[in-house]
């Protein structure tokens, strides 16, 4: 009797220490660190990848097409859609303090200097961002990459430095599409309520803009790129766990680098006004 | 160091231990394959035969022990060198890991455009011929998902074999296929032996497949290589886990 029952208490399990608990509650803060750190290191490759020969010039074109030109029509429904939205909430607010002939101003400063960058950051980083993720993730759980890395080919000089490169190169190309979507939506927004030609708006809009305000906006979106292209291909590149590892790929590749995104931006803005 | 090929032994593995964190996967595996040679690696599933394959190539990274892939020390090879044995050896994946992004001829292709300076001309006609020699002629243009398992597999082969490697490694080649689909990859196997006289180290848990194409067989069981010789001496042998998994074939 005694026998069995000392056999049932050895089956319960041991409470938890302190220390215990202690492990329990950093687990989050060092898995955060071991991420920082993977992904530093995983930096450090890509870059040495970049510049290293052979150059992949097929890979990179096919890249920026599948990157940049296929998100040419979403990234300019972005901006078109945000410079009208720009000028029906301004005109109101703009009227209150008797200011409403600056409204075109007001739409092409916002536009070039801060919405277009950012929104065509975080439309690219749901798009491509979840594409880069879930392609490179997939490859992985089905052994391409591995089967390329047996072929003697890099993958990450072939699919990771193409696709970071290709997303450094089609941000400010697509931001200036979205610009220009933006300004010329929010003409056709204000012309509609009160007619105005589209020289006269372009005109009253880019006066006093200088190129400082146009080129430092335009180009930060490089490093919005860099963010999608490389958070993307790491969490693709470390993909565990079948497809769901696949669909948890893309959901932080885009969380991640939207996040990012924004905080960049914030640094970004903040240098931008203290250099130009 | 330079290091240099060694024809005389291709695959030369010594003291060989990998773990993930506390499963030790496999526990001091020794061996040695000779040019030519036909092995098996047999065992049940999750006793690291995958994993072994992974290491010989340098897609993992042992604990301890030496590999000498073609004269190249694996363990301690640079990317160059690393990449050098590769180019020496081509590799099946369980499920093919055939490029999705690619039709069937450009995943044959794919290693002829990275390594080689052959023209355009050339490398179709060398890409044609490798998927004639599998029985694919036909299907150049295909995705990788519009065609079966067996055919999937098939073209894995041709491209394994596009670079003309001297040593083959095969992660389960008859796996999930049909028996009629698994006699013939077994028949491709034994003519790469015959025709071009390439070693070849083939993981499997099929025995039947097994006694087909290899000329010696090593079993894999709880990280250690319980057995090591020819099917006659695996027939005969004592070992009660051995006697088990040949009388389960059976």
């Amino acid at each position: 009797m005694c026998h069995s029952m000392c056999g049932m208490a050895t089956t319960v399990a041991p409470q938890p220490t302190l220390k215990d608990d202690v492990l329990a509650f950093l687990q989050p803060l060092r898995s955060a660190i071991e991420w920082t750190g993977d992904l530093g290191f995983f930096f450090w490759r890509v870059t040495k990848a970049v510049f290293s020969r052979p150059i992949e010039w097929a890979e990179f074109v096919r890249q920026l097409d599948a990157i940049g030109a296929r998100s040419l029509t979403l990234v300019s429904l972005a901006g078109a859609a945000t410079g009208a939205v720009l000028a029906l909430q301004m005109r109101d607010s703009l009227a209150r303090f008797g200011a409403k002939s600056m409204l075109p101003s007001v739409i092409v400063f916002s536009l070039i200097k801060e919405t277009g960058p950012i929104i065509t950051g975080l439309v690219v980083s749901g798009r491509v961002g979840a594409g880069i993720g879930a392609e490179l993730g997939s490859m992985r759980v089905t052994e391409q990459i591995d089967a390329m890395e047996a072929s003697a080919v890099d993958p990450h000089k072939y699919l990771v430095a193409t696709r970071v490169l290709a997303c450094i190169a089609a941000l400010p190309l697509l931001t200036i599409a979205a610009d220009f979507c933006g300004v010329f939506m929010g003409w056709i927004a204000c012309t509609l309520v009160d007619p105005v030609p589209l020289r006269l708006f372009l005109s009253n809009g880019f006066h006093g803009v200088r190129f400082a305000d146009i080129l430092p906006p335009t180009f930060k979106t490089a490093i919005f790129g860099l963010i999608i292209g490389m958070v993307a291909c790491f969490q693709g590149m470390r993909t565990r766990g079948g497809t769901e590892g696949v669909g948890r790929s893309a959901t932080s590749s885009v969380v991640l680098s939207s996040l990012f995104i924004i905080l960049a931006d914030v640094v970004l803005v903040e240098l931008i006004i203290n250099i130009f | 160091m330079e290091q240099h090929p060694n024809p005389e032994s291709p695959i030369a593995v010594s003291g060989l231990c990998k773990s993930f964190g506390s499963l030790v996967v496999l526990d001091r595996i020794t061996f040695q394959l000779k040019a030519g040679e036909v092995t098996c690696v047999l065992g049940r599933s999750g006793t690291g035969k995958s994993v072994l394959l992974k290491l010989l190539i340098g897609l993992e990274t042992p604990d301890s022990g030496s590999i000498r892939l073609e004269g190249y020390d694996i363990a301690s090879a640079s990317g160059g060198e690393l990449n050098e044995a590769r180019k020496r050896v081509g590799f099946l994946f369980q499920q093919a890991a055939l490029y999705d992004s690619m039709s069937i001829e450009e995943n044959v292709a794919f290693p002829l455009r990275r390594h080689t300076k052959l023209a355009s001309a050339e490398r179709s006609e060398r890409v044609h011929r490798l998927l004639a020699s599998v029985g694919l002629e036909q299907d150049l243009d295909k995705m990788p998902s519009e065609i079966s398992g067996g055919m999937r597999k098939r073209v894995g082969l041709a491209r394994a074999l596009a670079l003309d490697p001297s040593v083959v490694m095969f992660d389960e080649p008859t796996a999930g296929l049909d028996p009629i689909t698994a006699a013939e990859i077994a028949k491709l196997i034994v003519e790469l032996r015959a025709k071009r006289h390439i070693t070849s180290i083939v993981v499997t848990h099929d025995l039947h497949t097994a006694r087909t194409i290899a000329d010696r067989v090593i079993v894999l069981d709880r990280g250690k290589a319980l057995f090591d010789g020819t099917f006659e001496g695996l027939d005969q042998s004592k070992d009660p886990f051995i006697a088990q998994f040949v009388e389960d074939a059976a």
